[in-house]
């Protein structure tokens, strides 16, 4: 096995092209090494891209946020910026496995692992961010394609998330269902972002976490949300529909049944949580 | 055959710098434990878990499991004995052997380096801020009350001692 530690992303992609998937790309460590240890991978050689500083940063434009890709889950979770304008991210940043973690763990690290309960892949959903790769741009909602698969090719690497911030006033909301407090693989996350208008919504985006394959988005649920006043019946109905739109699987930490039901009732706290918020 | 190179590995560790020859998959913590001799880096569950091998790379605190030995090339790591010795101890180490914070000892090093962190960044935590902050460190023997407790105090003797300064 060799060890590269390239210093830029040129030096990178043509390490990349020369391993041809062979290489793993290293960047927090914290899923690339437990898989190393389950033999889960077995790389020939191991590209440390830590040491690519000027792909860490978070920069707020005028209209849209920035995160580069390996910006950590900690400087997510502390950044004012995203607290401010997208409290969402910030709190799924800060449930993502426990502080030691989080201090390596990157943004880019949790979206290219793809994990189907990929905590920063759900509150990213309802933001309708954007993969920036060294070759293309790839909304979210396309980017994950199967348990721990995504679009990326064997040359390709996340440079950048991107979203536009939120017009005035959006009512956000998280909830992340775990079996305990820390270090937990979320049962069910759900995401939910609504800007309103004078009656109802005008936009609903929800993203959701482990009930299906991989990340979703709740799209039909969403379609229901927009346009009319939210009574408790159209709530009720956005609950049913949303139980439809999930395909969860039983595991360890919860079964399918649970899993559909949770994403229903955690759906209408959110919803009456957000138009109880003035 | 698999050939596996090795590589020259600079560490610093606590204010000491060292040399190892390490592979490419080798951990911070396997390299700190079996060619370094810091055993008091403890391994729990190898996989980013329990929160024994706490170490501080770079003032911030991390699994020794889940970095790789070479991502810690050139950068300073302090261990449990880079916070205090026996002789020395860290208002922490007092702290912990006083409200008996310690049961087995083996979520300890980890459980102190959690909260070294914190009282780094903040000199005034609350008892939550304190939880969340050993959220990575499991205790089996569950004796976390006397563990917050003397972080707790600690930091309170910390920030006296910091005012006697003044």
């Amino acid at each position: 096995m060799e060890y590269f530690s390239p210093r830029t992303l040129n030096e990178t992609l043509i390490l990349m092209k020369k391993w041809k998937g062979k290489a793993e790309l290293v960047a927090g460590g914290t899923n690339v090494i437990p898989d190393m240890r389950a033999r889960a991978i077995k790389p020939q050689a191991l590209i440390d891209i830590s040491n690519l500083k000027n792909l860490s940063y978070i920069k707020e434009e005028r209209k849209r946020i920035r995160i580069g890709g390996l910006t950590t889950v900690s400087e997510l979770a502390c950044s004012k910026v995203i607290q401010h304008y997208v409290p969402i991210l910030s709190e799924a940043s800060n449930q993502l496995g426990n502080p030691l973690v989080r201090n390596r763990a990157t943004i880019a690290g949790n979206l290219a692992d793809a994990s189907p309960a990929a905590d920063t892949a759900v509150p990213l959903l309802a933001l309708e961010a954007e993969v920036l790769t060294n070759q293309r741009r790839v909304p979210i909602d396309q980017f994950f394609i199967g348990p721990n698969k995504t679009i990326l090719k064997k040359d390709e690497i996340i440079k950048e998330i991107i979203f536009s911030k939120p017009n005035s006033n959006p009512k956000m909301g998280y909830f992340k269902l775990g079996l305990r407090n820390s270090m937990a693989i979320s049962v069910v996350s759900v995401a939910i972002l609504m800007e309103m208008q004078e009656k109802g919504c005008k936009k609903a985006r929800i993203g959701l976490g482990a009930v299906a394959p991989t990340p979703i988005r709740a799209y039909r649920t969403e379609e229901m949300l927009v346009g009319k006043e939210i009574t408790s019946e159209l709530i009720e109905a956005c609950s049913n529909e949303i139980a439809k739109e999930v395909q969860p699987m039983t595991d360890i930490r919860g079964s399918a049944e649970y899993r559909r039901e949770m994403a229903s009732v955690l759906l209408k706290r959110l919803i009456r949580k957000n138009i109880e918020r003035k | 055959m698999k050939l596996i190179k090795t590589y020259t590995l600079e560490i610093n560790i606590n204010g000491e710098w060292k040399k190892a020859e390490v592979s490419p998959d080798e951990t911070l913590l396997y390299t700190l434990r079996e060619k370094l001799g810091h055993t008091e880096v403890k391994e729990g569950c190898g996989k980013g878990d329990c929160g024994a091998c706490a170490v501080l790379l770079d003032g911030k605190a991390v699994n020794a499991c889940l970095t790789l030995a070479l991502q810690a090339h050139k950068q300073k790591v302090i261990t449990l004995k880079g916070i205090g010795t026996p002789e020395n101890p860290h208002p922490l180490q007092e702290s912990f052997v006083r409200h008996g914070a310690i049961q087995c000892g083996f979520c300890t090093a980890g459980m102190i380096v959690s909260a070294k962190a914190l009282l780094d960044e903040n000199a005034r935590p609350t008892r939550e801020e304190i939880k969340k902050a050993i959220s990575g460190n499991l205790c089996r023997c569950t004796g976390y009350k006397k563990i917050i407790d003397a972080i707790e105090e600690a930091s309170q003797k910390l920030r006296r001692t910091m005012n006697d300064k003044r």
